[in-house]
């Protein structure tokens, strides 16, 4: 086998001096080749009748010549994907204090469950008789996102959080037609502090998007955006609490000046968890609002997917939901499909089928497995963790804004002035320490941003050793005798610090059979 | 409660390096109107996960499982065998529980079984560069008729008539609301749809469907033509990835995108999700790609690492310039396509489409030898498309009555036409049983 | 010696005769960093003052770049399509970006001299 192929470069400054073994391995971490650089003919890792001999229906088209897919058996299956999940950091690793992402803990009854014949194996296109009981689960949770949210109506087909964004805000653009504004609203108004996913969906649904500023508390400033409401804005994109981890105190006066300028108050619901089961969005006078299922109701965030966003609606909203929503006809589930005959005008549809089942049903589990009294204690867990984090810190690290956070965080790099260390090295020190950095560089208005989010999973002495690793890395930091190793840092990872310039110059983006990395890399 | 680690006493010493009284002192920033004094009214408290389990179990008996049942539905969604090693591999802790891939050097697990996923998508549609995914076959759609008004300039999508009604219905809406004309052509169901004179100057690209949504089997390579003579895109639409096993890859056609749904490897029904779009294009269009992608590179040691990169297209940086405002994919429905995939490798990948072909073969002989039923498929892979002698959804029900899941009548994804009504689509892929196709023959014979 | 002048977005436009060759400054490149693309305009495109044509790329930043003047491109530097880093190791020589044909060469008036953008950069700490 070539374990040889692969872009060659230059050995950086600081190359790790370790004695290098045999095979390239270091214990636990073992090299491993693609399967394409693995694979041999006559090797499989399935056994498959033989297929029935009849007449060949395919107009024609019978593919020619080689696929060029490698024959691998089952045990090298296993062990392949098994050492590349030896290099992932994971949330049953440790402390993952993603800020934003909210990385709890992923039970595993959910996927238990989830998996049950009669859930898990069900088409979506079954008959509606046989199909009763996932109705009824769907419209379940639907009942309890209803509820925690206080508000009326949910969209339940979108795939993700940014899927929910764009169903938020068509439903809003939806909301303006009926009135005949939609072609004089065309501003969004966004803080600068938004996820970038905010102007984006803004933007591709034709609004121009307008920043508006921060107090120097970290809050929208009030008077700022009252001078920017008009007859031009289509609605509000805030985030609540928003990415400085901050509750917008004066939310209540915002929603009102949205409402009084005729536009809209989408919310941003990525950072529900701090508040889950404490604040109803619906009481603050949010118009719409996606709830990251992979989020605050730990659905497994899976390496980047799949996730779901269901969209809560208020009463304004509600009739431009889009399809498809199950209804109850007596004692008969039924999944409203497009062209059914419906109350309100839906705005169309975003997604084949129902929308993610899978995650509906985990996010369910979870849901009954704490309850409203144990959903309470979640957002009190994550607040107290998160505000824990940064008591503990507050003299070591410098936090970007004074008073409580919420359920994350936010340091700014002024602790790291003159020291030669940036953010970016102290995050991947923190990896040799053992913990997947923080949030970096995140959100966009505090300088060289470091956005802790514990979550409500972590034991008390685990955030105690969390704490002591910063102190001890940021005492180092200033002590101006360890630049060069922050630099050098992560020196104990599956691999070093990897040259994304490189990668984006020359992209390679798949494997080829010849040794072309080679040449893509000169 | 089993999830929350923290004890009361913990509780009260946090409180206590925080310099507060109780954690509702921590939640002062919220309006006082806003504040719940106690938990949510109306909902239960918390169960254990024996009475979870129980409520599940609950749900699922009131469904019939295909499991227990002669099965022929498709229509965009397949029942394939997946092998226990691909849900053991999804289900370990590293993967299942793991971030998107920001931090490469603790990442690298992820980051190459999505180089591994994207090489084994070129392959499979015969397409120079692909994504890391996107969240199923009929989003992708949607994405790639907006990177096609990207590259071209244009905003009028020709959309044929063999396309899922379902993926039409997402491009039609995206269409209302972000401002491009998507043009749709009558349902096709014979199968001989010409779209080559309707693209013009305008178009910037033309959607069809291989194998088309009711089964038909075609070669798109002068459509190609006469979209490349016009300066339009050919989007070309797989959702039943196991076909590419068999047929000519959309890349040998000439299509300049290909977006497939990968549920069919890997990934089970589920109800409908999540599955894994695969996307796919020319090296000359992949910086109009919407999604991640990996790419490979080098790290300090000189080691070959892998990282996510050109993620300036993406929206964190390039914010309301972005080509998507997709963020989150589907990583995880990605890995156990390929882990199937790679159990399967060439020789078994290539069984199991014949397999498909050949059981769906068998089926359409014995349906199209009742009386009055007329196949209206010259070819297909392991889905057609019958017309029934009355109405299809009367029959599909009162088939399911006798615990049979005997297809989809296309009047459910389009209803209200009634050129439409007596059609009837089934599939049978390696599932399918000698036994359970008698039944569905003999059910359907007593009905008509 | 052909006239360079200089705009607050960075950008550099020397002028001979009535073709202008755009690039982005030594300041700009550093601190945008590894260029990996430039995305640049192709011959006969008309644009007009302000336009966004071009995009340059580095790893973690995206920044649009605009006609100094209106007119059309007359050459793009096909180049950097292989070597987008001579941006970062020669932003006013061989990192140039497009050339265009200047309608209005008054349109130029208010922009910087050499010493004058100098002092700007200066100014930005």
């Amino acid at each position: 086998m070539d374990r040889s192929q692969g872009r060659t470069g230059g050995i950086a400054s600081g190359a790790s001096t370790e004695a290098p073994t045999f095979t390239g391995n270091r214990a636990l971490q073992i090299e491993e080749p693609l399967i394409f650089e693995m694979g041999q003919p006559g090797r499989t890792g399935v056994d498959l009748p033989e297929a029935p001999k009849v007449k060949d229906r395919l107009n024609g088209l019978r593919r020619a010549g080689e696929i060029g897919l490698p024959g691998l058996s089952e045990p090298q299956v296993v062990q392949h994907y098994t050492r590349l999940s030896q290099k992932n950091y994971a949330i049953d690793m440790g402390v993952y204090p993603l800020g934003s992402c909210t990385m709890k803990h992923n039970p595993r009854i959910n996927e238990k469950v989830a998996r049950l014949a009669g859930i898990g194996d069900l088409h979506p296109l079954q008959p509606q008789s046989t199909v009763q009981g996932a109705l009824e689960l769907i419209d379940r949770l639907a009942h309890w996102l209803k509820t925690l949210t206080g508000m009326p109506a949910v969209a339940m087909s979108p795939a993700a959080g940014a899927h929910g964004e764009m169903c938020g805000m068509m439903a809003i653009a939806a909301a303006l037609e009926a009135k005949g504004e939609r072609a004089q609203r065309k501003t969004v108004l966004a803080p600068e502090s938004a996820h970038g996913t905010n102007p984006a969906t803004a933007a591709a649904l034709g609004f121009t998007v307008k920043p508006i500023p921060a107090n120097e508390k970290g809050r929208v400033d009030l008077a700022a955006l009252k001078a920017a409401l008009g007859p031009d804005v289509a609605a509000i994109m805030l985030t609540n609490p928003n990415t400085c981890g901050l509750f917008e105190s004066e939310i209540v006066e915002i929603s009102k000046a949205v409402h009084d300028a005729g536009a809209y108050f989408y919310c941003d619901g990525a950072n529900f968890n701090a508040i889950v089961g404490k604040v109803r969005p619906g009481d603050l006078g949010v118009d719409c609002m996606h709830i990251n299922l992979h989020k605050t109701f730990s659905t497994p965030h899976g390496g980047g997917g799949p996730g779901a966003g269901p969209v809560v609606l208020s009463a304004a909203l509600a009739p431009y939901a889009p399809y498809p929503w199950i209804v109850k006809d007596g004692e008969t589930w039924r999944v409203a499909e497009d062209g059914a005959a419906v109350d309100g005008t839906p705005l169309g549809r975003l997604k084949a089928f129902h929308g993610q089942m899978g995650m509906f049903t985990r996010a369910l589990a979870y849901i009954m497995s704490h309850g409203a009294d144990g959903l309470k204690q979640v957002a009190e867990d994550a607040v107290l963790s998160a505000n824990y984090v940064m008591a503990a810190l507050k003299d070591t690290m410098t936090p970007a804004f004074d008073g409580p956070c919420m359920h994350e965080a936010l340091f700014d790099d002024s602790f790291l002035k003159d020291t030669g260390v940036s953010t970016l090295d102290f995050a991947k020190a923190m990896i040799d320490e053992g913990y997947h950095p923080m949030t970096m560089y995140f959100p966009l208005v505090v300088h060289g941003a470091m956005l802790i989010e514990p979550t409500e999973s972590q034991a008390k002495e685990d955030l105690d050793q969390f704490i002591a690793a910063l102190k001890s890395l940021a005492a180092r930091a200033k002590s101006g005798t360890a630049v060069e190793a922050f630099k050098a840092a992560p020196l104990y990872s599956p691999r070093r610090r990897l040259d994304e310039t490189l990668a984006a110059r020359k992209p390679v983006l798949r494997w080829r059979p010849s040794n072309n990395f080679k040449e893509a890399a000169e | 409660m089993r999830y929350l680690p923290l004890t009361d006493a913990d509780r009260r010493d946090m409180l206590g390096v925080i310099g507060v009284k109780s954690v509702d002192e921590l939640f002062r920033d919220v309006p006082l109107s806003a504040r719940l004094g106690a938990k949510v009214a109306g909902l239960p408290d918390h169960l254990g996960e024996l009475e979870v389990e129980r409520a599940f179990q609950a749900y699922a008996a009131k469904n019939v499982s295909p499991s227990v049942a002669p099965f022929f539905i498709g229509a965009g969604a397949y029942r394939h065998h997946v092998p226990a090693t691909v849900d053991y591999m999804i289900q370990r802790g590293e993967f299942l529980t793991s971030y998107t891939p920001y931090q490469p050097e603790i990442t690298q697990g992820t980051l190459q079984y999505l180089f591994e996923f994207q090489t084994q998508v070129t392959l499979l549609t015969g397409m120079e560069v692909a994504n890391a995914s996107m969240y199923d076959g009929s989003t992708g759609t949607s994405e790639a008729v907006l990177m096609a008004n990207r590259v071209t300039r244009r905003s009028k999508a020709l959309l044929s008539g063999g396309l899922h009604p379902q993926y039409r219905r997402i491009i039609e809406t995206t269409g209302h609301w972000q401002g491009f004309k998507a043009v749709s052509g009558k349902p096709d169901a014979d199968g001989l749809e010409d779209l080559i004179a309707a693209v013009d100057k305008e178009t910037s690209c033309v959607v069809v469907q291989n194998p088309s949504f009711f089964g038909h089997v075609r070669d798109f390579g002068k459509l190609a033509e006469a979209c490349h003579a016009a300066g339009a895109l050919l989007i070309v639409v797989v959702t039943e990835v196991v076909s590419l096993g068999l047929l000519k890859p959309p890349g040998e056609m000439g299509a300049d995108i290909v977006v497939c749904e990968g549920q069919s490897i890997g990934n089970g029904l589920g109800f409908g999700g999540p599955y894994v779009g695969l996307f796919a294009t020319k090296e000359k269009y992949m910086r109009q790609m919407p999604g991640r992608l990996v790419g490979e590179t080098v790290d300090a040691d000189g080691k070959r690492g892998f990282v996510l990169t050109l993620s300036t297209r993406e929206q964190h940086i390039r914010r309301e310039k972005a080509t998507s405002n997709i963020c989150t994919n589907a990583g995880l429905c990605a890995l156990a396509f390929t882990v199937h995939l790679t159990l399967l490798g060439e020789a078994g990948f290539r069984r199991l489409s014949e397999l498909n072909h050949g059981k769906a073969s068998q089926l359409a002989d014995k349906v199209a030898a009742l009386p009055g039923v007329k196949l209206l498929n010259e070819g297909f892979f392991n889905e057609f498309t019958v017309s029934l002698p009355k109405a299809a959804a009367p029959v599909v029900e009162a088939l399911a009555a006798k615990r049979i899941l005997g297809g989809v009548p296309v009047s459910r994804l389009l209803p209200g036409d009634k050129s439409v009504e007596n059609l009837l689509l089934l599939a049978a892929t390696e599932t399918a049983t000698d036994g359970g196709m008698d039944a569905l023959v003999a059910g359907l014979k007593e009905m008509l | 010696m052909a006239d360079v002048k200089y705009t607050e977005e960075h950008e550099w436009i020397s002028i001979e005769g009535d073709v202008g060759t755009i690039g982005i400054s030594a300041y700009a490149q550093e601190q945008l960093g590894d260029v990996v693309f430039v995305d640049v305009p192709q011959a006969g495109r008309k644009v007009a003052k302000g336009e966004s044509v071009a995009v340059v790329e580095s790893v973690k930043a995206a920044s649009d770049i605009y006609a100094p003047a209106s007119g059309e491109v007359v050459e793009a530097n096909a180049a950097l399509a292989d070597t987008p880093g001579e941006v970062n190791t020669d932003p006013t020589g061989k990192g140039w970006f497009f050339k265009m044909k200047l309608a209005d060469k008054s349109e130029l008036d208010g922009l910087m001299d050499q010493a004058a953008y100098e002092a700007f950069v200066k100014g930005l700490g």
